[in-house]
This record gives structure tokens, sequence and C-alpha cells, in this order.
């Protein structure tokens, strides 16, 4: 571990991986991005805790007890926490199901679904508890930075991160920033 | 004799107005942008989103609503008042359910154009998630309740330009909502047709044609490259107007 590298972690809760994808559209502009920075835990690495750490990158909203210990455990480590992505800004796509009980919708999904078989709700103790809503994680801890995006594109997350580290105020092109 | 043109000063800068105008009326014909939500200019001002507030002489006024008058300096592009600004656009994104990812309005809308002008990077308040219908009957047209922002464009359109009332704003304070006025509630029970001007003016998501919504591409849409300061209000566009923005 060099000492004088950034130490990034990054994880996706209830988010759909997608802005991780674009995370890696910044293509072989990671290798560049790698000399001055490494990982801790990630899906890249597959490290299963995050442990002190310089920046934090959250995808997707908060929806089960997991997520939450999760967001904690990176807030607690993270010296800059950034949300990325519209799950994490607002709940995204995953509120949707805020219109419901989650009676209601593990009904739908399991009982009562199209092309549902073997009717039964899962109740597995390894499966996290769901939380009755999706929240943004601002609801849940404080966030230093948003990057909005659905998802924010590979060169949004370049340059905001090359500003990052960079120390400079970070001001993105008007066509970088969008909720969609 | 000619009288005096009658002018005032808009963030330092000397525009003309004539008698009758509002502060915003003036501002958009000399192409300065305030932002706002509930005007068009088309339609009596309803002066309730409180976007366009300005300073006029040291007190905050709502541009669409105050009438200009000689000499008085206005404040209008300033980091507090976008601040405030700020503030409202958050408000109003967690009172409904705005999901731009999914709704068809993304990039055409002037709710989000708005929060892009004011920099807005977060909702920063807690969400209400409110249940808030779909009304999908009518054959041409869906309501999405889940976005109306209560500008009442809808129902000063339907009310005074087609003169049919089809829309109204029900309930007080955080309970406000738009119903609309059939016995059933629903749009198909309403003489709503597509050729209305209220099928024209709404600023956001609630108010959709049906079939029409993906024709555009997402990208390529009014907002996605150039400020709504640029290109103005989106309803305007549709209706084929072009008093101001682009032609
Ligand atoms: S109405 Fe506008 S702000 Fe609301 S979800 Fe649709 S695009 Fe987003
Ligand atoms: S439906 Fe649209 S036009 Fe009507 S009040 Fe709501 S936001 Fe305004
Ligand atoms: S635009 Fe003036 S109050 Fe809404």
């Amino acid at each position: 571990m060099a000492a004088n590298k950034i130490r990034v972690a990054t994880t996706s809760l209830a988010g759909c991986f997608g802005c991780h994808m674009s995370f890696l559209d910044i293509d072989e502009r990671l290798l560049e991005l790698l000399e001055h920075i490494e990982f801790d835990r990630t899906p890249l690495t597959d490290i299963k805790h995050c442990g002190p750490c310089d920046i934090g990158l959250i995808e997707g909203g908060v929806c089960n007890a997991e997520n939450v210990h999760v967001l904690k455990e990176f807030r607690k480590n993270c010296k800059i926490l950034i949300a990325m992505g519209a799950c994490a800004f607002n709940g995204g796509v995953p509120a949707l199901r805020n219109h419901y009980s989650l009676k209601e919708c593990l009904e739908e999904s399991y009982l009562n679904g199209v092309g549902v078989v073997n009717p039964l709700i899962p109740n597995d103790p390894e499966i996290p508890l769901l939380l009755n809503k999706v929240h943004p994680i601002h609801e849940i801890v404080k966030i230093d930075y948003f990057l909005p995006g659905c998802p924010p594109s590979g060169d949004a997350i370049w340059t905001f991160l090359n500003e990052l580290l960079a120390g400079q105020e970070i001001s993105l092109p008007y066509q970088a920033i969008h909720y969609d | 004799m000619q009288p005096e043109e009658q002018t005032i000063t808009l963030d330092g800068q000397k525009i003309p107005f004539q008698p009758g105008q509002t502060i915003m009326d003036a501002a958009l014909a000399a192409k300065i942008y305030i932002p706002h939500l509930c005007y068009h200019p088309e339609f009596k001002p309803h002066g309730s989103c409180r976007l366009c507030t300005v300073m006029v002489n040291g007190r905050y006024e709502s541009a669409c609503t105050m009438p200009a008058a000689a000499g008085q300096e206005i404040l209008n592009n300033t980091k507090e008042l976008n601040e405030n600004r700020r503030a409202l656009t958050q408000m109003l994104f967690v009172e409904g359910n705005h999901i731009c990812p999914g709704c068809p309005k993304t990039g055409n809308c002037q709710l989000q154009a708005v929060a892009y002008y004011v920099g807005m990077l977060s909702s920063h308040y807690q969400h209400f998630y409110p249940y808030r219908d779909l009304d999908p009957s009518h054959p041409d047209y869906v309501i999405d309740f889940n976005r109306c922002i209560l500008c009442e464009l809808c129902v000063r359109a339907s009310r005074d330009v087609d003169k049919k009332n089809i829309f109204a704003i029900s309930g007080r304070g955080i309970k406000a909502h738009l119903i609309i006025n059939s016995p059933s509630g629903k749009l198909e029970d309403t003489d709503f047709a597509v050729g209305d001007k209220a099928a024209f003016v709404c600023p956001v998501g609630a108010i959709l044609r049906k079939r029409t919504r993906y024709t555009t591409p997402i990208g390529e849409r009014l907002y996605d490259q150039q400020s709504i300061r640029i290109v103005g209000d989106s309803q305007q566009l549709h209706a084929g107007a072009t008093k101001y923005g682009r032609k």
C-alpha cells in the first residue's frame, strides 16, 4: 500500500450498479487514476469491509437494514462521502415502491405477481430486512458532495474525481449535471 | 412630444418598460432571465411559486406580479436570491414524487431546468413521498399527479382560454392538490381535447400527451445541452409561442 495514494472505497446500495458501470466508462483513464488512488472496499476488489479511506462513493439509496450498516460504516471511515447517481440523490426508481406498504410490495412480487410459481415470501435470516420505505442517503448520514445523474457519465465522474483530487472547487460543465 | 422612456435598473442594467408591464414582462422583453415556474406571458400572473422573487428597492417582491415603475433598483441574479430559489426547487422536489429517470418530461421539464440553473445538486430536505395517483383514462393524455407543482397554469388555461374549467386545485396548505372537475374525477369524463390550451401549458411532467413522449431521445432534449436561461420555457415552444426563448 503506497502511503501517498488516495484511498477510495465504493459501494452500491439500493442501486442497479449502473453508476459503477459508468465509473468503468472512464476506460483507460482508470490506469491514470490508479497512479493517484488505490481502492479499499469496492465491487472491484471484493474487500468486504471499508477501512479508513479518503473518499467514499455511494451508489443507490437505502432500502434495507444492511444498506444502513454499510452506509454508516462508510461515513465512519471516509473523510469525504459522495452521493453518486439518482438513487442516492432521491431514492430513484426503487423509491417508486414508497407509494405502497411493504406488505403490498412483497405480496405483489412473491404471491400475486404475474408468473409466480411456488408463491412464498422469502424469510431467510440471511436476507437483509427491508425498510418500510426507500430513502436517499442524505437522510441517513451527512454527505459532502452530490453527483446526480442516472447514471452520471464516465466523463462527469472523471472530471469530478480529478478536481476533487486536485483540491479544486468542483465545477462541472452544464451538460455534465443532469438528473436522468 | 415623445414622453421620456421609462426605465428600471436590473442588476445594474437599465432596461425600458411600457406602462402596465410587470418587472417580469420588462425583463423578458429585454431578454433577461428571471427564474419562474407559475408565470406564463399569456396568462394573468398567479404569484404562487415565488421562484421569481427579486429585490426591489431593498424589498422582496415577485417579479411576475410587481408592476414595473420608473427608477426601481432591482436585484435578480444574486447569490442570495439564487440560494433562496434553490431551496424552493428542493422543496418542490421533496413535496412530490420526482423520479426524473422514469419521467417522460425529463430534459424538457422546467422544474428540472430551473433546478439545474440554480445549481441544485441534492434534494437536501426529507422527502414526503406522498401517495398520489395516475390518471391514464383519457385516450390521448395521462395525468400524473405525482409531478404536479400546483402552478395552476392548466387551471388558468382551461378556464380562461378553453372556457372548460377542467382543472382545479383543492385543499389547503400541504394538502393542496390538483383535481379534475368531473363526476368520476377522471379526465376521460371531461371534454378535454388534444387542441386545448391546457394541454400545452404544464411546465412539468404532470399532463402528458400519450404516444409522443419519447419521440426526441434523452440527451437531445431542450435543456440537455443548454440552460433555460438561454432557451426559455418549454411549454411555450410546444404551443408555438416564441415571445422569448428559442425561435
Ligand atoms: S416532472 Fe420534471 S422534475 Fe419531475 S420527475 Fe419529471 S422531469 Fe423530473
Ligand atoms: S398539472 Fe401541470 S399545469 Fe397543472 S397545476 Fe400541476 S404542474 Fe401546473
Ligand atoms: S413565477 Fe412569479 S411567483 Fe411563480
